[in-house]
């Protein structure tokens, strides 16, 4: 933002006032993506859950280890141990991974515990219906969100990265270190390394997920077999799914960790109500 | 800073609460028919959208004798207990046969002698079991085409099921394995009914001494120990209805995915 920009909005701006920063179709979309992302995880795990490996390669049996599995055994004492080993390396995980204490109350040697799974308890077929369900819920959400966000502008205007973005970036990333973030007339706007996350979750990772869950279908290989090929094979497919699914809850994590530090529940309204308020400083609209 | 606590408290507690009942609610969706059938919206949208995309002579991914899996890992029923199977792998299943019924113009008896005679088919694939798991192995038999052209089924003739010689479950409640594929997936290049596998006779694990192989679909599709063909035009009075074992208990008729 321009030095003048800002001044003038500051002269002009009450202290603090209500900004319609959300249209409806994307607060919608939002929490549409919100629930039927979850539903899709916990579905996802309950899936991992009925053979709880990760291979790479074109099938599972090829005489090399897992990249990850997620197993358990008996102690002399006879109590379960949950084992986690990554890559060649053993972890004791038992009460969450491998080991966990079912709904019941009871010793259970599934890989995820219940509480993160749906349903809640061990059934691969009902997993299976949940998750493709809100899978489609999810990929038309999706289309139609790409489709708003271009109609509209949406996405030149509040996403694609500006010439001042890219001269930012630098300071940008101090911002975020020290949790500082834009107020004023500042905070209209994503910042610069905003855009670019939401970007690559936009295009790259939530496409990548959609792509490397196709992938697993032997009936949408039979028509595309060069990207399965592409992937790395039906296997190294499904370990890249699981991958991206925690890159995204990462993000997640991210994103809702900023969204309590710079405003919860000024956040919250404007994704419900679309109103967020601006509060006018005794430096405006600068940014520091 | 009192009230951000007591705002933290209240968030912390709330989310607690509220997941909570989401499980539960979500546990308690699962278990109502209702919901079943709006879930099933997924199951026919996938299979719309893969015949669109595709049709329905797409052929499988082959792949070559360099990617077979050393060992082709049996899942399901490994070694069936049941008394009749045993006594026919005790004689080397000499006198296995495999009926061709139902609404056929010509129901047909096979020996095994009689298929391997027939034109055969050899093809490396991949086999993907729902669990996630995926083993490579060369397969070979008659193509399933070729035991309908004998048996020419009538034009009432909509599904072909797969009678099985394994069972689930102990004692009363012993249930015979069953199949079920529609004429389109018979007849396709690459559907056989298997009696080779990695050039030997089909071993005990992976279903001798016969097995459907229907390639573009996951394994519990693939019935083993296979001694009935029926064809027919729906399945609504064979086990509980929806076309299979695993479909009777919730698993989905499409398994192409």
């Amino acid at each position: 933002m321009s030095q003048a920009a800002s001044v003038n909005a500051h002269a002009a701006a009450p202290t603090s006032y209500l900004y319609y920063r959300h249209t409806l179709p994307v607060r919608i979309m939002h929490w549409t993506n919100v629930i039927s992302l979850t539903i899709l995880l916990m579905s996802g795990l309950m899936i991992f859950n009925a053979h709880p490996s990760l291979d790479w390669g074109k099938s599972s049996y090829t005489g090399r280890q897992p990249l990850l599995q997620i197993t358990s055994r008996e102690a002399p004492n006879g109590q379960l141990v949950g084992i986690t080993r990554v890559l060649g390396h053993e972890f004791k995980t038992t009460g969450l991974l491998g080991a966990s204490t079912n709904a019941e109350g009871k010793a259970s040697d599934v890989a995820f515990p219940h509480w993160m799974t749906i349903p809640g308890f061990y059934s691969l077929a009902d997993a299976r219906a949940w998750h493709f369900f809100f899978a489609w819920l999810f990929v038309i959400n999706g289309v139609v969100y790409v489709l708003y966000a271009l109609k509209s502008r949406h996405f030149q205007r509040d996403l694609l990265p500006t010439r001042t973005d890219w001269r930012s970036i630098g300071h940008s990333i101090i911002d975020h270190i020290k949790f500082k973030h834009p107020q004023g007339e500042d905070a209209k706007r994503y910042n610069v390394l905003q855009k670019l996350a939401y970007i690559a979750v936009i295009f790259v990772l939530l496409p990548g997920i959609i792509l490397a869950g196709w992938a697993m279908s032997p009936w949408l290989n039979s028509i595309f077999p060069g990207w399965v090929d592409f992937l790395g094979g039906r296997q190294s497919a499904r370990t890249l799914h699981f991958i991206f699914a925690w890159t995204l809850v990462a993000f997640v994590l991210i994103h809702v960790f900023e969204v309590i530090i710079s405003g919860l529940w000024n956040h919250l309204r404007s994704m419900i109500t679309g109103n967020y308020r601006i509060k006018g400083t005794a430096h405006g609209g600068q940014r520091e | 800073m009192e009230a951000n606590v007591n705002k933290r408290q209240f968030l912390g507690r709330t989310l607690t609460g509220v997941s909570a009942l989401a499980l539960a609610g979500c546990d308690r969706l699962n278990m109502s028919p209702w919901f079943s059938k709006v879930l099933a919206v997924g199951e026919s949208i996938n299979k719309g959208v893969h015949q669109l995309a595709g049709g329905r002579v797409s052929m499988a991914q082959e792949f070559s004798e360099a990617d077979l899996s050393p060992v082709f890992r049996g899942n399901g029923s490994i070694n069936p207990d049941d008394g009749a199977y045993r006594a026919m792998a005790a004689e080397n299943f000499a006198n296995w046969t495999l009926k061709v019924d139902g609404l056929v113009e010509q129901p047909t008896v096979f020996t095994l002698a009689q298929l391997r005679l027939m034109p055969r088919r050899t093809q490396i694939t991949r086999h993907d079991c729902v669990e996630g798991w995926s083993a490579i192995g060369k397969w070979t038999g008659v193509p399933l085409a070729q035991v309908l052209a004998l048996a020419k089924p009538t034009a009432q003739a909509r599904y072909v099921v797969l009678h099985c010689a394994d069972t689930y479950g102990t004692g009363g409640s012993k249930t015979p394995y069953y199949e079920s594929i529609d004429l389109e997936d018979a007849y396709h290049a690459q559907t056989i009914v298997a009696y080779g596998l990695n050039g030997k006779p089909l071993p005990v694990a992976n279903g001798a001494p016969l097995r459907l192989r229907v390639e573009r679909q996951l394994g519990y599709k693939h019935a083993k120990f296979l001694a009935r063909i029926e064809l027919v035009e729906s399945f609504a009075h064979l086990g509980r209805g929806k076309g299979g074992y695993w479909e009777d208990r919730g698993y989905q008729w499409y398994a192409g995915i």
